[in-house]
């Protein structure tokens, strides 16, 4: 019985084993991941280059760290004075834009603090702080919690002295407006991971359209002067495959119930 | 047979547990008589000389001196036990499993191992689970376990203790024909009809002091302590 | 309520379709789970029954660390083992993060001081009673250790289940050192964790269905290997 056990795991094992032709592997943020755009992306890149993209799903503290220590191949993040960062020290190559989408702010559908009436988003935040309704941060470091914060900073708020209505819960995009829709609370998040959302409960958008909402997201080839065994040949590869036009044609026409969610604009 | 683990000679020999004597000093000369039987009231030590003599309990003071090494002596030895120790496994797994440790092979350790059954009279038990047999049957097979490998000497503490007649008497049986066979017996027991009935001389204990060391047939004739005459009267003995 | 209705109708569905996506992570939560469950019997077993044998002087401390590492957070694990296997870590260069052998190095950590610490209870039992016997006959170290696992094999066999109940449902080492990649290190519950994630309770809830199920059918298949050489009731 142990032999037939061992043979069945020794199966099994090599079984696991099975790969495609190239590999390589790109840390992307939640957010990205939840549009769902990298399910009509990834068989496109498949088929035309040979090459399997493997996602590593995590929140941009956690890519840029994979980067740093060489664990991806590239990234593709939106959080540009982190990406900045990232390059000055030498873990990037470069940066390239490839598409952006924008950030909403959602609430509950009652809309108590009066956020659909506002102008820009500044606006919309004094009044959910002014309103201390129950506000949801992702508060995860997160390229989407980096432009939460520099919205209060623009806003003239001080984040770190809210009271109890601020909750910073920590998790990923899905699971902070799983939280939000718990507490019927507002939240930001990007356009993309909102409407593909499938707990919307009594969640509304309740404003967009300021271009300071512009969620820039950019390809970043990591370093293999600093991490040899990055393939760097593979993630060029990929970034070219990313700014072609028929990349262009794919991300603009993503819709999600009939709206667009990214703008292409690799240059 | 040639048994040349004897004579045994001990010569102040302590066994302490938590700092305090349980039994000893105690000398004592063992030529190789038959049937040593270690008797005395509840408390005296009987297990412990037992223990100590087979190594399982360990010298506080004084030396046990066999006449062999003390390898042979590991090898050629048993113990049976007052309430037998029943491995997990089948009655002839059981009875296998000394003669595995031994290094015999699988064939010949089923083969003595039925022969030994059949001696003991398991033999329609073979497959049964050892834990689920009765008292007495556990504690035949624990003889022929102890028994399979022909030790020269063999310790039992109190085998027939928990038997009843009818075991009592077939496991007498197995030890005299052991005795037959040439393989010492160093048993206790506080059933003085057992004790006439197989021994050969007597070991008297008292307070974990050796108090007596003589024949059989002397002793149950004439006991040379009080001690020893009060306790094979009857009477409390303190 | 309504995500638990839909989460079973869906769990049912997925398996009466073979859904190949389902199929494929089921697979591999399987192939993860029980590899590591067998390294670290592997490693568990010999350790519990060498702690309860042998007396040595950290004895007492090995037993209570093993104890105190059964509490082990998973996270705790997956972020030593990244740490490990990271590209900048000691072992980088073997490329093991983000595969399915650094899953099962995170769940052999996880389960092997469980699997040790309720075998160790078992058989510290039958060697208190096998002690006095097996001295007397003067067995090797290695044969007491033998003999103590196979007659408490099926203590042991509750051991190993307990330790696989852990292991396939852990989702925070695996997620670290795994990733959650698609077709590479996509296993159940981190597959439960991203539909979640994504606010898709019912597809989540249907996996965690799929998940309950698997793991009693695999306790079950195992009970039913260890009766086939079933010896009697003990």
């Amino acid at each position: 019985m142990i032999r037939e056990l061992t043979l069945t795991l020794a199966a099994i094992l090599v079984a696991g084993a099975a790969q495609a032709a190239d590999v390589m592997r790109m840390a992307v943020t939640t957010s990205f991941h939840n549009s769902g755009l990298a399910e009509k992306l990834l068989p496109e890149i498949a088929a035309d280059l040979d090459l399997e993209v493997q996602l590593l799903v995590v929140g941009t503290g956690q890519a840029l760290k994979l980067g740093r220590q060489g664990d991806v191949d590239a990234i593709l993040v939106h959080a540009r004075a982190a990406e900045e960062k990232f390059l000055a020290e030498g873990f990037g190559t470069h940066r390239r834009e490839i598409m952006y989408n924008d950030f909403v702010v959602i609430g509950p559908k009652a809309d108590p603090a009066g956020v659909s009436g506002a102008k820009t988003a500044a606006e919309a935040l004094t009044m959910i702080a002014g309103a201390k309704a129950d506000f949801v941060s992702r508060g995860d470091d997160s390229g989407t919690h980096k432009k939460e914060l520099s919205l209060w900073k623009t806003a003239g708020q001080d984040a770190g002295s809210f009271g109890d209505w601020y909750k910073a819960v920590g998790a990923g995009m899905g699971a902070s407006l799983n939280a939000a829709c718990g507490m019927n609370g507002y939240i930001v998040s990007d356009r993309a991971s909102w409407l593909n959302f499938g707990n919307k409960g009594d969640l509304a958008l309740l404003f967009a359209g300021d271009p300071v909402l512009f969620n820039q997201y950019a390809f970043i080839p990591v370093n293999p002067s600093v991490h040899a065994h990055a393939k760097n040949d593979l993630a060029m590869k990929l970034e070219g495959w990313l700014t072609s036009p028929k990349a262009a044609q794919i991300i603009n026409d993503y819709k999600i119930n009939g709206e667009g969610l990214f703008v292409f604009n690799a240059k | 047979m040639v048994n040349t683990l004897f004579p045994l000679t001990v010569t102040g020999a302590t066994a302490r547990r938590s700092g305090r004597d349980l039994i000893g000093p105690i000398d004592l000369h063992l030529s190789g008589a038959p049937c040593t039987m270690v008797i005395g009231p509840n408390g005296s030590g009987k297990t412990t000389l037992l223990r100590l003599l087979s190594g399982a309990a360990r010298l506080g003071a004084g030396q046990i001196n066999w006449a062999s090494d003390a390898d042979y002596l590991r090898a050629a030895q048993a113990f049976v036990f007052q309430r037998p120790v029943m491995l997990r496994r089948t009655v002839l797994q059981n009875l296998c499993y000394p003669l595995q440790l031994r290094g015999v092979s699988r064939v010949q350790a089923r083969r003595r191992a039925e022969e030994w059954a059949a001696k003991v009279g398991l033999t329609d038990l073979l497959d049964r689970p050892a834990p689920a047999l009765s008292g007495g049957e556990q504690q035949k097979l624990a003889l022929a376990r102890a028994l399979i490998t022909n030790p020269k000497v063999l310790f039992l503490d109190e085998p027939c203790a928990a038997l009843d007649g009818r075991a009592m008497r077939e496991v007498e049986a197995i030890l005299q024909a052991a005795k037959t066979a040439g393989t010492r017996l160093i048993m206790s027991t506080h059933d003085m009809g057992q004790a006439r009935r197989l021994a050969d001389e007597v070991l008297f204990l008292l307070h974990g002091k050796l108090h007596e060391h003589t024949p059989a047939a002397e002793f149950f004739a004439a006991p040379q302590t009080p001690q020893a005459a009060a306790f094979l009267n009857g009477d409390i003995v303190e | 309520m309504d995500d638990l209705w839909h989460g079973l109708a869906q769990a049912f569905w997925l398996v009466v379709r073979f859904d190949p996506a389902l199929v494929e992570i089921a697979a591999r939560s399987l192939q993860v789970t029980l590899s590591a469950l067998f390294f670290a019997c592997l490693i568990a077993m010999p350790l519990a029954a060498f702690l309860a044998v042998r007396r040595f002087r950290y004895r007492r401390t090995v037993i209570a660390v093993l104890n105190a590492l059964m509490g082990l957070p998973p996270v705790v694990v997956g972020l030593i083992v990244y740490v490990f296997l990271s590209r900048a870590g000691p072992f980088g260069v073997l490329g093991l993060l983000f595969t399915p052998t650094a899953m099962i190095i995170a769940q052999v950590i996880i389960i092997v001081p469980l699997i040790a610490s309720i075998a160790h209870q078992s058989l510290r039992e039958l060697w208190h009673h096998y002690h006095d016997l097996l001295i007397s006959m003067n067995v090797t170290q290695f044969q007491k250790v033998t003999t103590l696992l196979w007659d408490a094999r099926r203590a042991l066999l509750t051991a190993a289940l307990a330790g696989f109940g852990r292991a396939i449902g852990e989702v925070g080492a695996i997620m670290i050192v795994g990733g959650n990649i698609d077709h590479a290190t996509r296993v159940l519950t981190t597959a439960i964790a991203l539909e979640t994630g994504k606010g898709e309770f019912a597809f989540a809830l249907a996996l965690g269905f799929i998940l309950i199920a698997l793991a009693i059918l695999v306790n079950l298949s195992i009970h039913w290997v260890g009766k086939t050489e079933r010896e009697g009731q003990w």
